[in-house]
């Protein structure tokens, strides 16, 4: 093995804040402040109908404009918002957790749990992420139980594996050698020897595995097999609107909009420029 | 020990029997899911099995009785998901609860559809994104370079469906150029192939710009310029044939893109492919029908990724250190 022998290189000196990390963290806040503080300032149920307001224009008295059914499209893409985030860090949690928790126990102990955890992944991996939420939905078509439990089970894959691969490169070195010899215990050699190491790469992880699991969360629910209509999913919105679109072509560009920024935040957030 | 040609040989046959592994895992995870897919829906497996073969007849109580022997549905579980293991592995794929029909039967019509976007789609992402690639890795921080950088980030932020739908307003509505939706003629396949390519070179131009850059940094391109070789020549013969390899093993991961775009893309723009088949499928709960097209993806998925390596091993036939 190469990397037993060499010293790992330290973490670039470089500043962490980049242009377009900063706007990327600013873009996910605004969202955030949006998604978390719009239900409370409007304080308009986002199922309330008002038929005279159909599809009325944004200004007026609704400031982004009513749907078809004269519901505030300001309140919609709140709760959808709040929705899409919510969903996503449930589902990126969920599948983070294990499999952190999972790779640095299998660099640790390796023998059969790593063996075993090695065939469950690939057996996973086999099919693309989607096919496999596909199947699952077709046991509860419409519920957020398959779409969940489909995407934590793609997701805890790249997280099980980032951390064991990184884990067991650190654990090799010479200097966490000498701190056990030392007889410092397990803990302070994960919290401040490995954690150190593999905090940054899981924190791009978790906001890729985020902006997977929003836009296939949308994806689904725009072709109906995902959310459905009544709640204010953002993809389901999109479709919902679309026969309008004659009338009202800002109504169906505005939860596309909002994916599209949700995503771009998350992505800018953690883009390394490497010239 | 073997000699060169040899060892080429086996690295070749190691790669296809890992992805012939790779297949045999999609029919079991396929395959379990959806014997426990069947047994988990409510009702009598066999009284559903017999209402799709004979319609809902009045001696459907006898039918259901015979459907449960002659499928073995009275046996222990165990013994029921080897036999339908065992079916599969023969690819005898069973009936479409909803229209009756043999399932292999529908999807070798649904394969062509499937078959033709997923095929015209990466050709057209080949198109755009590694020339765009090689353009901005030829003069990194030129424009060309950091256009195809901003429009890389923004077509990765938009989900196929909303790419899609904002061609379909553009192209089909606005300016009237191609159909929004339909299948039958190269005009119908451009907005689907273009909204699957777009996202495609998003990645693949990157891949080939960061190829390229590292390319143009080694000794022996700058050697090559040095002795007088025109720019042409060095373009064609040291710049691309080595930024090549990992363009092409980039294809592998972005296979999964592709597979899963041409789901939702078929069913965005009423494609009648595979990927369509199966989310009707998944709302009809039609489990053969599920467990049909999930496999036929599933082994395209494979089938595609094979090619890759292969093309990969032909590219660079020197040995990996792994």
């Amino acid at each position: 093995m190469s990397t037993a022998d060499a010293t790992l290189v330290p973490i670039t000196q470089r500043s962490w804040l980049t242009p377009s990390r900063m706007a990327g963290l600013a873009l996910l806040g605004l969202l955030a402040l949006f998604a978390l503080s719009g239900p409370l300032l409007v304080s308009v149920d986002p199922s309330e109908q008002d038929f005279a307001a159909s599809l009325a224009p944004p200004g007026s008295d609704y400031l982004l404009g009513a749907d078809h059914y004269g519901r505030s499209m300001l309140a919609r893409l709140a709760y959808g918002a709040r929705l899409s985030f919510g969903m996503a860090l449930l589902t990126v949690a969920t599948a983070a957790v294990p499999g952190i928790l999972l790779g640095l126990l299998a660099a640790w102990r390796g023998g059969w749990l790593e063996r075993v955890l090695d065939l469950v992944s690939t057996v996973l991996l086999a099919l693309p992420g989607l096919l496999l939420v596909l199947i699952l939905l077709a046991f509860a078509p419409g519920t957020f139980g398959p779409l969940y439990l489909g995407l934590a089970l793609t997701l805890w894959i790249e997280f099980y594996r980032v951390t064991w691969v990184t884990a067991g490169g650190v654990l090799k070195q010479p200097h966490v050698e000498a701190t056990r010899l030392l007889g410092f215990g397990t803990s302070y050699i994960l919290r401040s020897l490995v954690l150190p190491e593999i905090r940054p790469i899981l924190i791009t992880l978790s906001a890729f595995a985020m902006s997977t699991a929003i836009i296939a969360i949308s994806t689904l629910s725009a072709i109906s097999v995902g959310l459905r209509p009544p709640t204010p999913e953002l993809g389901a919105m999109i479709v919902e609107l679309l026969p309008y679109y004659a009338e009202a072509p800002l109504h169906v560009l505005m939860p596309g909009i909002l994916i599209f920024l949700l995503v771009l935040g998350l992505q800018l957030a953690t883009r390394s420029d490497a010239r | 020990m073997g000699s060169l040609p040899s060892a080429g040989r086996n690295r070749m046959k190691r790669l296809v029997l890992a992805r012939l592994l790779q297949a045999g895992l999609v029919m079991l995870v396929v395959g379990i899911l959806c014997f426990v897919l069947v047994r988990a829906l409510p009702g009598d497996p066999a009284m559903r099995i017999a209402a799709g073969r004979y319609g809902p007849d009045a001696n459907i109580t006898e039918a259901a009785e015979q459907v449960r022997r002659e499928l073995g549905l009275d046996q222990p579980l165990l013994v029921q998901l080897g036999a339908s293991l065992g079916q599969l592995a023969r690819l005898d794929l069973g009936h479409s609860v909803v229209t009756g029909l043999p399932i292999t039967k529908e999807l070798r019509i649904q394969l062509g559809a499937t078959l033709w976007l997923s095929g015209s789609a990466l050709a057209l992402s080949l198109l755009l994104g590694p020339p765009i690639g090689l353009l901005a890795g030829l003069r990194r921080g030129g424009w060309v370079d950091n256009a195809s950088l901003g429009g890389a980030i923004v077509l990765r932020s938009l989900p196929p469906f909303v790419l899609g739908l904002l061609l379909i307003l553009v192209f089909a509505m606005l300016l009237g150029l191609f159909p929004p939706a339909g299948y039958g003629t190269w005009r119908d396949l451009a907005l689907p192939a273009l909204t699957l390519a777009l996202g495609l070179a998003a990645v693949s131009s990157r891949v080939a710009r960061d190829a390229v850059a590292a390319v143009a940094r080694t000794p022996y391109l700058a050697f090559a310029r040095l002795k007088g070789l025109p720019e042409a020549v060095v373009v064609r013969r040291h710049v691309l044939r080595n930024a090549a390899i990992p363009v092409i093993s980039y294809l592998a991961l972005q296979a999964i893109y592709l597979i899963e775009g041409v789901v939702v893309v078929e069913t965005l723009f009423g494609i009648p492919g595979i990927g369509h088949a199966l989310v009707h499928a998944v709302i009809a709960r039609d489990v053969p029908m599920v467990q049909g097209t999930a496999l036929a993806m599933g082994l395209l998925f494979v089938v595609i990724a094979m090619a890759v390596d292969l093309a990969c091993h032909w590219l660079d036939p020197r040995p990996k250190r792994t």
